[in-house]
């Protein structure tokens, strides 16, 4: 660190302003909708009176959840998240398991055909998706959100990779004491590999919290829908209009546990970021 | 060894039924849908055409035909065209600037990384209160340089750049990340001999810096490239694809075609477009991680 330490240019200064400009006009957006949320009602919105108003009040709060059902959203999309998630854990440790340690006929050919998941994402056939749950009956139903993520190529892969560091020796000497491949698979292979599933989850979980196309196209009401599709009908509902306190209520309602978590679990966010270039 | 040996006969279905569950899912929901998704792209089908009628590649054909989809795939590579350079070459300029002794590190990261993790159905809501019409913060912002107020999302020369930049804040940050990271990565070394021999801070961003960061710029570039083409959330919030198709993109065109218009046969051939575009990419990515692997 200390070789880099050398007398600040003009360029240094001038970068550093500019850098600080940058982290302020990148945050202001944010703090912008967490100011306007709180401005009353009866005080129009105007170039002049911009900000919270002259007496901040959470009315628009008890408001937003008096017109949409957010707290019905919050929970859709947390049984949606963690279904997809407790599936996934599953389905990639086996998978993971059998690629790693195993060596069976058509080893490779099925995993490339798991690997080829990485190739076409899954936005692409929401048309032959959206067919098939309508003819599975599962159309606006929660199960019909998180069903085509059951299967995770990424999550396979990583296991994987993961389960081959463990040497071989430990897994012997566990069958060798009597262990079956279930007893051996959670006490050799899933300790070590807890850092790799914790960055799984966290990125899984990410990405379906925000996931917006998919349960847009096969959900219908209030009882499926999950918070990203919820607030985007709560902002076009007639009534809102451009009641834009009520509007940023709303999104400070969906985005604003996210922030708290972020805040509290930054390093981890940041390392399952990292690990999930591919998702 | 005995066991060992014995092991592969004994379990011979074991490994099977082990990747079976992970097997039927993607082949239910990626691998038949990809094939589908094709072989409905050479039927008409839609509410005129309720049973399916082969029409070979005629929906390709009336699709490069259609002024407005060639105006979806402009729109789209222009979107990406700029939104892809913009946010890469700004997050190694973050990532640089956040990777030497600074005041206030942590809320600088937080500043920029925030709108990552935000849905962008919530990023987009925000944008569409930032560009609102008399009071929106963007004309306020601008007013006070003599700008006139703007609307931004209702110009058709306007909106798809307003949008541009609703990506760019939100996608910087993650970016921004991989650039750290790899810039935690370098050989300190080399650095330092540079230093000796009086290299400046620009000689040795170019010569240096930048060629080494090489494998992380694949990686970020390709990403951000098959992220574009997905846009879809943005555009559904602010424009609805307007003003006049000015702002529509493959992904919102296909979930428009699809449920707007009730047009399968044609919305799979956007699809498969889009698939194969996608492809390309995904093809470039993989090689890129294979690449960061064995760079690390």
């Amino acid at each position: 660190m200390s070789s880099r330490r050398r007398p600040r240019s003009l360029l240094a200064w001038v970068g550093g302003i500019a850098f600080s400009a940058a982290g302020l006009a990148w945050a202001i957006p944010m703090i912008w909708t967490l100011a306007v949320s709180l401005h009353p009602a009866d005080e129009p919105l105007s170039a002049s009176n911009l900000w919270a108003g002259s007496h901040p009040t959470l009315d628009n709060y008890r408001q937003a959840f008096d017109i949409a059902p957010f707290a019905r959203y919050y929970l859709n999309t947390i049984l949606i998240v963690a279904g997809i998630l407790c599936v996934q854990l599953v389905t990639i440790t086996l998978a993971g398991y059998a690629f790693a340690r195993y060596r069976f006929p058509f080893q490779n050919v099925l995993l490339f055909l798991i690997l080829a998941q990485l190739m076409v994402p899954s936005s692409a056939l929401i048309v032959p998706n959206y067919t098939t749950v309508r003819q599975l009956h599962l159309f606006d139903t929660l199960l019909a959100v998180m069903l085509p993520y059951f299967g995770s190529a990424f999550g396979v892969f990583l296991v994987r990779q993961t389960f081959k560091t463990v040497p071989r020796a430990l897994d012997d000497a566990a069958r060798v004491d009597g262990a079956g491949w279930i007893r051996t698979l959670w006490h050799v292979y899933l300790p070590p590999a807890r850092p790799a599933l914790i960055a799984f989850a966290i990125s899984s979980i990410s990405f379906h919290w925000n996931d917006f196309l998919w349960p847009l196209v096969v959900t219908n009401s209030e009882a499926s829908r999950p918070l990203t599709v919820g607030l985007a009908v709560f902002t076009q509902l007639g009534e809102i209009g451009a009641q834009w306190p009520l509007v940023t209520a709303g999104t400070v309602i969906v985005v604003g546990p996210l922030l708290v978590l972020f805040l509290i679990f930054q390093r981890q966010f940041v390392d399952s970021f990292l690990h999930s270039g591919l998702k | 060894m005995r066991r060992h040996r014995q092991r592969p006969s004994r379990t011979s279905a074991l490994p099977y039924a082990l990747v079976l569950p992970t097997l039927a899912f993607v082949a239910a929901f990626t691998l038949w849908p990809s094939v589908r998704v094709v072989f409905d792209s050479l039927f008409t089908q839609n509410q005129a055409v309720q049973t399916p009628v082969f029409t070979g590649v005629g929906n390709y054909a009336s699709l490069l035909h259609d002024a407005g989809f060639r105006q979806v795939i402009v729109n789209t590579l222009f979107y990406a065209g700029v939104t892809v350079p913009v946010s890469v070459v700004l997050a190694l300029l973050l990532g640089l600037e956040l990777d030497r002794p600074l005041r206030a590190v942590g809320l600088h990261r937080l500043a920029f990384f925030h709108p990552t993790i935000l849905p962008m159905v919530s990023a987009a809501t925000i944008w569409l209160f930032m560009y609102a019409p008399g009071y929106g913060l963007v004309n306020v912002f601008l007013g006070n340089f003599g700008v006139g107020s703007q609307n931004w999302l209702g110009d058709p020369q306007l909106a798809l750049p307003a949008l541009m930049v609703v990506g760019i804040w939100k996608q910087t940050g993650y970016f921004m990340l991989f650039y750290l990271a790899g810039l935690q990565g370098l050989p300190r070394e080399v650095f330092d001999a540079a230093h000796i021999d009086g290299a400046s801070r620009l000689q040795t961003l170019r010569y240096l810096t930048v060629p080494l960061l090489r494998g992380t710029t694949l990686f970020v570039t390709t990403i951000a490239v098959v992220d574009a083409f997905q846009t879809v959330d943005q555009i559904y919030i602010m424009t609805g694809g307007g003003p006049t198709n000015a702002t529509s993109m493959l992904l919102f065109d296909v979930w428009q075609t699809l449920f707007s218009f009730l047009d399968i046969g044609r919305a799979s051939a956007m699809s498969v477009i889009l698939i194969v575009a996608l492809l390309v990419f995904s093809i470039a990515n993989f090689a890129s991680v294979e690449r960061r692997a064995t760079d690390e």
